[in-house]
């Protein structure tokens, strides 16, 4: 009865948000004692292996260590979190501890009220985890804690590369496209992608923009949501000739990045295509897809590629990272417990695990992957971080320049839309 | 159906507060003996479902009224009024308008395709052919998966050089394989295909059950007076099951103009919304994009679509079917 079930649901979230306004004005401040025995509720992406059993490792030793201190762990499909969070936090029973990922959606959640702010409690360390943790930011206030740091670019397999003759990796977009063209004729499929899920389509459109617009076009783009530069026609523009060399798999509209071994990543883990621009998660989602590990050999990394003429620095990548916020119903020992993430101890588990880029430089030398480490290498290099536009910019706008790029790949739309659209959502257009 | 209460219960009403037309039935009489304890009867038996109908289904549908004259991200206090700014957009919307589209094209290839093959279906399964039962189960076996699961088995069939486009292959039908879930005007007919496959199910249960209804004395006289199987069938069964089928096609309208979980797990509503449904631009924009002030609009404009359809095809198509026996069996 998909009536019942749909209006059932309508009905249910409506009710949550009602809840929500009735009780939302009671915003207390965390419980000032962590002495008591708590149970922190611990909402993470890591549905898959590596970082499931990462974290839940990572929950037994410090209730090992703080016994008053036990976790209730809840992992849940990165998908999901953009509608779980906010019912949750409409919500009186919001998680403790919840994946955040910063930038403009950070924002957005703040407004909820339910949010702690972390400032007093983390001042004195968080300088350690260096310029990242700005990304966690709102207002000078800390909101949350980031455990790792990423970097988007092209995985490869070396392997098939070999097979269409191409010895190097290519620096610029002409290099790139003649890639793109031995690979077809080596009757390989180039480049894979998840267009189902949006957001990795624009990732190109963010890239290309980062390689056309200056440094400080990109930053003031963030905070003013206008894109009025010439540049990021330019980018349009780009992307739309880089989509005329036809470089994707079949059907991609319909592929999903990340879920299932028929998953843009799962392409590239089983070599059914030979690169693909992804987050360095890129290693930990190919992990949990396929039981064969052979792959992690055959995998190599580039940054993308230089844009002839265009304004961008070329050492600036697109980027982003992982943390986690806490509730204001969460104790003090939630600020503890994201302390102890940016460990060297816990850190160093990231890295040698390949979940991510770690957020603590100190844990840098335990990235054991030899793909990770150059990625690690070109990130320590990077002049600036662009962080993904969706995140950046606030949610309703993020979402409209996701789908705008999506409708672009799929052959509508023009460069100019896709800014328009930007443009009508930071004006409150729908 | 909640709807075909409300309206008889309010019809009833009326006619007993303005008492000028008994119309043969005994009006309510208050201080009867006993009267108290019905009272209390009543309100001990209706007094659970009432408050949950209120609860669960008027006080969301107000507060998402309410909701939807504001302009709210679904964080904090609603201070940004905008009036009817929010149905404005939405209505004005290409995105809304083609997921409207996309609805009716789904209701009517409904009527259109399911119906037809239910009925068949159905009159076939009523035989009495060699492993009937089995046959029932089998084609009733989709109905009871749920709506997710069959979504994520449909995704995994259809996928390019999947099973489907294996098969098709074997078959010499190469030629005709499409990239089901990704070619702009091919993904709705692939979703109203799984959902046909998912439905068929629930729509010959229901024939069946209607056709039990069928008296074979009709059959056996027809028979005596020399009607083919085919007059038989066209003459006296379709007619007899004309209540069944006008619930079918009711149910079947509705669940087209709500239809997501199928649509959202197998495609999100793309590529370019070219699978969106209302239900799908709803919960994009309200959940995925924090605009639950205009998602709230969306899903008060969704409720009035089904609900002035549910009225009107009350009003008009099931009234002959509501006004004879059916009346006391419901109210």
């Amino acid at each position: 009865m998909r009536r019942i079930r749909t209006s059932a649901a309508v009905a249910l979230a409506a009710m949550v948000a009602f809840t929500a306004a009735c009780s939302s004005s009671g915003g207390s401040s965390p419980a000032a004692s962590a002495t008591g025995p708590v149970t922190l509720t611990w909402w993470h992406n890591g549905t898959t292996d590596p970082v499931k059993t990462l974290w839940q490792q990572t929950a037994d030793a410090y209730h090992a260590a703080h016994p008053n201190v036990s976790f209730t762990i809840d992992p849940i499909q990165n998908e999901q979190f953009t509608t779980k969070i906010p019912l949750a936090l409409q919500g009186s029973t919001p998680p403790d501890v919840y994946q955040q990922w910063g930038g403009g959606q950070l924002t957005s959640q703040i407004t909820s009220g339910k949010l702690m702010d972390l400032t007093s409690s983390v001042s004195s360390w968080i300088s350690e985890l260096g310029a990242t943790a700005a990304g966690w930011q709102a207002g000078g206030k800390q909101y949350g804690i980031p455990y790792d740091q990423h970097v988007v670019g092209f995985w490869y397999r070396k392997d098939l590369f070999a097979q269409a003759g191409i010895t190097a990796p290519p620096t610029t977009m002409d290099e790139f496209n003649a890639d793109v063209a031995k690979l077809k004729a080596a009757k390989l499929v180039p480049v894979a992608i998840g267009s189902k899920d949006r957001w990795p389509d624009a990732f190109y459109w963010d890239y290309f923009a980062v390689r056309e617009c200056s440094t400080d076009t990109l930053k003031q783009a963030s905070t003013s949501l206008k894109l009025d530069d010439p540049c990021w026609t330019r980018a349009g523009n780009d992307l739309k000739a880089f989509l005329a060399t036809s470089p994707f798999q079949t059907g991609f509209l319909g592929t999903p990045a990340q879920q299932g071994a028929g998953s843009s990543a799962g392409m590239i883990a089983s070599g059914k295509a030979a690169m693909e621009l992804q987050g360095d998660w890129e290693l930990s989602t190919m992990t949990g897809l396929v039981s064969n590990t052979d792959f992690k050999s055959k995998l190599g990394w580039f940054p993308f590629p230089a844009v002839t003429g265009g304004a961008g620095d070329p050492s600036v990548a697109l980027g982003g990272g992982d943390g986690y916020s806490c509730t204001t119903k969460a104790t003090a020992a939630c600020v503890d417990f994201l302390k102890y993430l940016a460990s060297t101890d816990v850190q160093k588990k990231v890295a040698a695990d390949g979940v991510g880029l770690p957020v603590n430089p100190a844990a840098d030398s335990a990235l054991t992957d030899p793909t990770l480490q150059t990625v690690s290498a070109y990130s320590s290099k990077a002049s600036y971080i662009q962080m993904y536009f969706d995140i950046a910019f606030p949610t309703a706008v993020g979402q409209a320049l996701d789908t705008a790029v999506a409708d672009f790949f799929a052959g509508t739309g023009t460069p100019a839309k896709i800014i328009q659209s930007v443009t009508n959502s930071a004006s409150g257009g729908k | 159906m909640p709807e075909a209460h409300t309206t008889v219960a309010a019809a009833d009403a009326v006619e007993t507060v303005d008492g000028s037309k008994p119309a043969g039935r005994t009006p309510v009489r208050p201080a009867r003996p006993g009267g108290l304890r019905k009272k209390l009867e009543l309100t001990l038996l209706l007094a659970p479902a009432l408050l949950l109908f209120l609860g669960f289904v008027l006080a969301p549908v107000g507060v998402a009224v309410y909701y939807s004259f504001y302009n709210w991200n679904g964080f904090g206090p609603l201070n940004d009024f905008v009036g009817l700014q929010n149905y404005h957009d939405a209505v004005a919307g290409p995105v809304f308008q083609h997921a409207i589209v996309h609805n009716l094209i789904i209701a009517g290839l409904s009527i259109a395709v399911q119906l037809p093959l239910s009925i068949g279906l159905a009159l076939l399964l009523n035989r009495n052919l060699r492993g009937r039962s089995f046959l029932r189960l089998v084609v009733f076996a989709p109905y009871v998966l749920s709506e997710a699961i069959t979504a994520v088995i449909w995704l995994l069939i259809l996928q390019p050089g999947g099973f489907v486009d294996q098969v098709m292959r074997s078959l010499g039908l190469g030629g005709l394989i499409h990239q089901w879930l990704a070619d702009t005007s091919i993904v709705l007919y692939t979703l109203f295909v799984v959902l046909t496959w998912k439905y068929i199910g629930f729509g010959i249960i229901l024939l069946l059950a209607g056709l039990q209804g069928v008296p074979p004395e009709l059959r056996e006289v027809a028979a005596l007076d020399g009607a083919s199987s085919w007059q038989t069938t066209r003459h006296i069964v379709l007619p007899l099951l004309g209540p069944t089928i006008r619930i079918w096609i009711f149910l079947s309208v509705i669940g087209s103009l709500q239809v997501f979980d199928l649509v959202w797990i197998m495609t999100l509503g793309g590529p370019a919304d070219s699978s969106a449904t209302m239900a799908t631009y709803l919960i994009d924009h309200g959940f995925r994009r924090y605009e639950f002030g205009y998602g709230s609009a969306v899903a008060v404009l969704l409720f009035i679509v089904c609900f002035a359809f549910a009225l009107v095809y009350q009003r008009f198509v099931l009234r002959r079917d509501t006004d004879g026996a059916l009346t006391r069996i419901v109210g």
